[in-house]
């Protein structure tokens, strides 16, 4: 085993860079199926990275600050909701908005919170599977949110393709003329999504602020949720490809930092760019049937709707 | 005679009255004094350490001085918004620091002559402006000489923001002190390419430690790293502020800003009309950068430790004295020769001992 044990730490931070990412980026992903987007993953991010630290440090407990950044990201998603669903507020505006108010309502609220730290999230050990070597320490030795992350996004896929609300959420996001006409609740049934999102993206902050740096810094979340935002493009919106690209742009993202650190000869920057370099690269390949995106893409994306008959 | 004179003192008294009601300062307001930040002041780094400078200046000088602050400000044309509105509500001095706010900071001083400003780690200087700033690198040659005594693979995994000479020379001076104690000792080089991403600067950390690094060295401005340090079992410095909090059983020192005395003089002398522009670049000798309590480390590292830095505020250690190689083993500084400022401020070259790309 041995030969193969240098993989092990490098795979664990594989994980630990892609956990937020595909957190954030499955809530997207139903929030954009049911024809609405959101921008302002990185401020519900912040929010849920926040209101998670400061829970977890006043009271000592993780699972109460992992309830309250989830927490955090539906209030910011409601009034996303709200603005956009019930007062047809512009998606793109309101969503840039949010990250806008979010960046700021985080930095505010944090700013008692800074030079603080919290005890990293415990790993949850499963008895005979956790002792295996290689495999154990990288399937059964995670914490509750690289979990949740799987858990979720195999909930999603089951959800959006296996069941009839999921059809009927697609539906929505599809045309949402043809729902309301047949009878569907339109807003209402976004009005979850979008809520569905912000919880996700409350996790992948909580994700920052309590495992990956357990503490609290402003702006801590670094331009992630604009990732998970591409994530969701690069993906043609199905939830395996999700998977694979926030693995992809984690892995390559750690594996820039472990070729510098062997002292191979390729420019920093030249590395740095690298993940950005191949999800283009990758978007392009995977762009060019243009009709498998189109069998995919919500045709409502972006679209208000007012049930005026 | 009696008539004119009197008249005359009646006319300066109204001068006078006049430039009071147009902002100069007159006796009974209090002197003002304007900061702007690159940062918030709750970074708990760079910000922070200038801002505990402005507050220190406060208690130094009382209901004598009013601040004003303004935190979180991009570098380039917002900054002279801010440089301006902060001229125009009559503060008699202006701080701007960082490096960004160099050329807004000289073009509001061309519309404001009256008004002192003072740019932090900038070059460009006027009968207004002046400049400081602090030679961090002679923290790092003390961290290189504890790193050396303290490191058992003799390996430091050091965490690059950018290539700069800024960066460099730190890098250089760290090795030159590690050297100082383990000839054989390496650095491991990971550049972020950025001054702040708490979750990059960790999976850096991370990869130098699985790479063999016992020790962690950072350029870059979160606490981050120390806390990997601190969760893996290694060592680590921390960078600009105290950063013990973070990293209890970890952090060996770090090099802290210290602007407390010189905003207070700088002001202080604002204030009584002794202000000149000036060029200062100060280190350990004068207190401008401190060193946090020597911690986790035995006696005999902390003594090395304080020996390096009593060598460099006495002179008797100067950091970057031939004879130094560069990476290739070419000699960069002949024996017995001494780089002048300008070489160091100009450094593009990374010493032996050094693994890693410089960018160029």
């Amino acid at each position: 085993m041995s030969g193969v044990s240098w993989l092990v730490p490098v795979i664990l931070s594989v994980i630990s860079a892609s956990t937020p990412l595909l957190l954030a980026a499955t809530g997207e992903l139903v929030t954009e199926k049911s024809g609405v987007l959101n921008l302002g993953i990185e401020g519900m991010m912040l929010l849920g990275a926040i209101i998670g630290f400061a829970v977890t440090l006043t009271t000592g407990s993780a699972i109460l600050g992992i309830i309250a950044a989830a927490g955090a990201g539906i209030a910011m998603a409601f009034v996303f909701g709200v603005l956009t669903l019930l007062l047809l507020a512009n998606q793109v505006a309101a969503g840039l908005a949010l990250t806008i108010f979010g960046t700021g309502l985080s930095a505010l609220i944090g700013k008692s919170f800074v030079g603080n730290a919290v005890p990293v999230l415990p790993k949850l050990n499963l008895p005979i599977l956790s002792s295996l070597p290689f495999i154990g320490p990288i399937l059964f030795q995670q914490d509750a949110l690289v979990y949740a992350s799987f858990l979720l996004l195999v909930l999603v896929g089951w959800f959006l393709y296996r069941t009839h609300a999921g059809l009927v959420l697609r539906a929505v996001g599809d045309s949402h003329e043809a729902a309301h006409a047949i009878g569907y609740p339109v807003i209402a049934i976004r009005f979850g999504a979008v809520l569905f999102g912000g919880m996700t993206s409350g996790l992948a902050g909580a994700y920052m602020s309590l495992v990956y740096t357990p503490m609290w810094a402003e702006n801590m979340t670094a331009g992630r949720g604009w990732i998970a935002l591409a994530l969701v493009v690069f993906s043609t919106w199905r939830p395996a490809r999700l998977l694979l690209g926030a693995y992809l742009f984690g892995g390559i993202s750690i594996l820039q930092i472990y070729v510098q650190s062997m002292g191979l000869p390729i420019p920093s920057q030249f590395l740095s760019m690298l993940p950005y370099l191949a999800t283009v690269l990758v978007l392009v390949l995977i762009s060019r049937d243009r009709s498998r995106i189109r069998l995919n893409a919500p045709a409502c994306l972006g679209r208000p709707f007012h049930a005026t008959g | 005679m009696r008539r004119r004179t009197f008249t005359k003192l009646l006319g300066a008294t109204a001068a006078t009255a006049a430039l009071g009601r147009f902002g100069l300062a007159r006796a009974d307001e209090p002197f003002k004094a304007g900061f702007v930040y690159v940062g918030p002041v709750a970074d708990f780094g760079w910000s922070h350490q200038h801002d505990l400078g402005r507050q220190a200046a406060v208690k130094a000088l009382g209901d004598k001085l009013k601040t004003t602050y303004v935190e979180s400000v991009k570098e380039g044309p917002d900054s002279e918004r801010v440089i301006r509105e902060l001229a125009t509500a009559g503060n008699g001095i202006i701080f701007t620091t960082s490096f960004g706010f160099m050329n807004p900071t000289i073009k509001v001083a061309k519309q404001f002559p009256k008004v002192k400003f003072e740019h932090a780690t900038g070059y460009k200087r006027a009968d207004n402006v002046a400049t400081y700033n602090i030679r961090f690198y002679e923290g790092r040659y003390v961290q290189g000489v504890i790193a050396g005594k303290m490191s058992k693979s003799g390996v430091v995994g050091y965490i690059g923001s950018v290539p700069i000479p800024e960066v460099v020379m730190g890098m250089n001076a760290f090795i030159r002190g590690m050297h100082t104690v383990n000839p054989q000792g390496k650095i491991k080089l990971v550049w972020i390419n950025g001054w702040y991403d708490p979750g990059k600067e960790s999976d850096a950390a991370k990869a130098l430690i699985d790479q063999g690094a016992d020790i962690i060295a950072q350029h870059t401005d979160s606490a981050a790293p120390l806390q990997v340090a601190e969760q893996r079992g290694v060592k680590g410095f921390g960078q600009a502020s105290d950063m013990i909090k973070f990293a209890p059983k970890a952090q060996l020192t770090s090099s802290v800003d210290h602007w407390d005395e010189y905003y207070t003089q700088r002001i202080q002398a604002a204030m009584d009309g002794s202000w000149k522009t000036q060029d200062i670049w100060g280190g350990l000798k004068i207190g401008m950068l401190h060193m946090a309590p020597w911690t986790n480390m035995p006696d005999d590292v902390a003594q090395a430790a304080q020996a390096a830095q009593n060598g460099i505020e006495d002179g008797s250690i100067v950091i970057f004295k031939g004879p130094i190689n560069d990476q290739s083993g070419k000699v960069k500084v002949a024996d017995g020769a001494q780089l002048s400022d300008d070489d160091i401020l100009g450094m593009n070259w990374l010493a032996e001992g050094i693994e890693g790309t410089l960018p160029q």
